[in-house]
């Protein structure tokens, strides 16, 4: 490679370090047990917690289907549905939050059926911070785990079949272990982002503390008046990112 | 191959649109980001938003068309933002203790307008909201600004007066915000300021929140000491307490400053 490129590289480096850098180095250190303790902290990382492990339930239970489907049936209009099901990842969130507000909200295309027959509202609820949620991370679990089972070998699948293996039981003891890691890694990058998002979750549920201020709206609202309490949660999310990062570093990372 | 081309040269053609549409927006969308050095940036309460977009106007047509980008926000947010030494040549408050916060960093503070509060609700007012015990209701859906907002410190005030205790079921970042989450029908009622209920167009209406309950907001200005463009600013802030600026404030529904 040109020499010269060792130049910019190491300016990414810092553009990439410098921040991080700059969040720790501002750490109130000797306060920080104080700070993660309190009332408003604790409440964001438990809602956050809750929030984020709901999208990722709700994720898996609709999104490995839709992986299986993608990539085992060759139906009319699957590139639209994969376009579809990638678009969360590119959309704004804050978008994202608008389009689920014009959809789920009370006045929404749905929305309004739900309150009107069921009572359900979605906007200013836990329930509707984890759709918000949902929304912008089921499409990392899905592109992980459709690309895992594409990528398996199906001779296992079909041996169990000749033995008698129904497709519960196939999908059980013989394509779960084997898609396992990708669905780990998806799994992993869905609670990441879940855990991370606040445009869609401001718009669509709203913020309230102990309902909807997740961590991230919580670092928001600190940061206009209380700065130590906006970079002490910043640290738990910069510390929670690291440990999925380490997690995963053998897909990412593999040592040749 | 050809295909990967194909499909390079049209992802290269989206980038160039968005950013080209991103550099080509600021012109109109008075956005302080994109602002050009000699461009009068004013840092104003949401609840100004209307208000000062005309005053705007009007200094960009007696200056020569020099014009003045906006950045319209939440009162707490923008004080913090000067603090953090953010390019500010005039700062216009919805409260005094914001502008207490900055008062190191800003020239002498004057009032220029005040403002009362007012319970927003839906055109047609479908819940029947009259009086501030009504938003006590827990069936309501009840939206404030955030504690520390100016706009959500008032509304505290008046609710402690009156004695009423309401959970609201989100606390917004400005006062629009709360009024768009009304309009929407989102919720059913908020506290608002009266210039935002007018603002809000056909899509909502005030209630009337009785004198004795109600707060008197006071909004003062300054210029920044660190601008770059003291003259600009100081005849931006001229501006706004002539008469020809309190008639535009007048009109929008604000009242005349505090004669304390």
């Amino acid at each position: 490679m040109p020499a010269w490129f060792a130049v910019p590289a190491a300016v990414a480096v810092g553009f990439l370090a410098i921040p991080l850098l700059g969040l720790l180095s501002e750490t109130p250190w000797r306060e920080l047990p104080t700070e993660l303790t309190s009332p408003i902290v604790l409440q964001a990382v438990r809602l956050s917690l809750v929030c984020s492990l709901g999208a990722v339930g709700l994720s898996v239970l609709l999104g490995v289907p839709l992986a299986f489907l993608l990539a085992r049936v060759a139906f009319p209009g699957r590139n639209l549905v994969r376009a579809l099901t990638t678009l969360p990842m590119v959309l704004p969130p804050v978008v994202g939050g608008v389009a689920l507000l014009l959809a789920f909200g009370r006045r929404g295309l749905v929305g309004q059926w739900l309150d009107q027959w069921f009572g359900i509202t979605l906007p200013f609820t836990t329930a509707g911070a984890i759709l918000a949620e949902a929304f912008v991370a089921m499409p990392f679990l899905v592109i992980t785990t459709e690309a895992g089972l594409r990528a398996m070998d199906r001779r296992y699948e079909d041996a169990a079949a000749t033995l008698g293996a129904g497709r519960w039981l196939t999908f059980r003891r013989v394509t779960l272990p084997l898609i396992a890691p990708s669905l780990g890694a998806g799994i992993a990058l869905c609670w990441a982002r879940a855990l991370g998002e606040f445009g869609a979750t401001i718009t669509f549920a709203g913020n309230l503390p102990g309902v909807t201020q997740t961590m991230p709206l919580a670092v928001y609202i600190a940061l206009e008046t209380d700065l130590q309490a906006a970079i002490a949660l910043s640290l738990v999310l910069l510390v929670i990112s690291l440990a999925v990062l380490i997690a995963l570093r053998d897909r990412w990372f593999p040592t040749a | 191959m050809l295909r990967t081309r194909f499909r390079l040269a049209a992802v290269l053609t989206v980038a160039a649109l968005v950013l080209a549409a991103c550099g080509g927006g600021d012109d109109d969308s008075g956005g302080s980001s994109g602002a050009s050095a000699s461009e009068l940036k004013v840092f104003a309460a949401a609840s100004l938003t209307a208000a000062f977009t005309k005053l705007g106007e009007q200094y960009a047509a007696a200056n020569g068309g020099d014009k003045v980008t906006f950045n319209f926000a939440g009162s707490q947010a923008l004080a913090t933002q000067i603090q953090q030494a953010a390019p500010a040549d005039v700062f216009a408050s919805a409260d005094t203790t914001n502008m207490d916060k900055v008062k190191d960093l800003v020239g002498t503070p004057q009032n220029f307008a005040s403002n009362l509060l007012q319970i927003v609700v839906e055109k047609g007012n479908p819940k029947n909201v009259k009086t501030l015990d009504d938003l006590a209701n827990p069936d309501l859906k009840v939206v404030l600004a955030a504690p520390d907002v100016p706009a959500g410190k008032y509304a505290a005030e008046i609710l402690s007066k009156a004695g009423v205790t309401v959970k609201p079921v989100s606390q917004e970042d400005n006062v629009k915000a709360v009024v768009t989450k009304v309009s929407l029908g989102e919720a059913d009622a908020g506290i608002v300021y009266v210039t935002d209920v007018t603002a809000g167009g056909d899509k909502v209406e005030g209630v009337d929140i009785p004198e004795e309950q109600n707060v008197t907001a006071t909004y003062p200005i300054a210029t920044v000491k660190a601008s770059k463009a003291q003259d600009k600013a100081q005849a931006f802030m001229d501006l706004v307490l002539s008469p020809e600026g309190q008639q535009v404030l007048k009109q929008y529904g604000f009242l005349p400053p505090p004669t304390t």
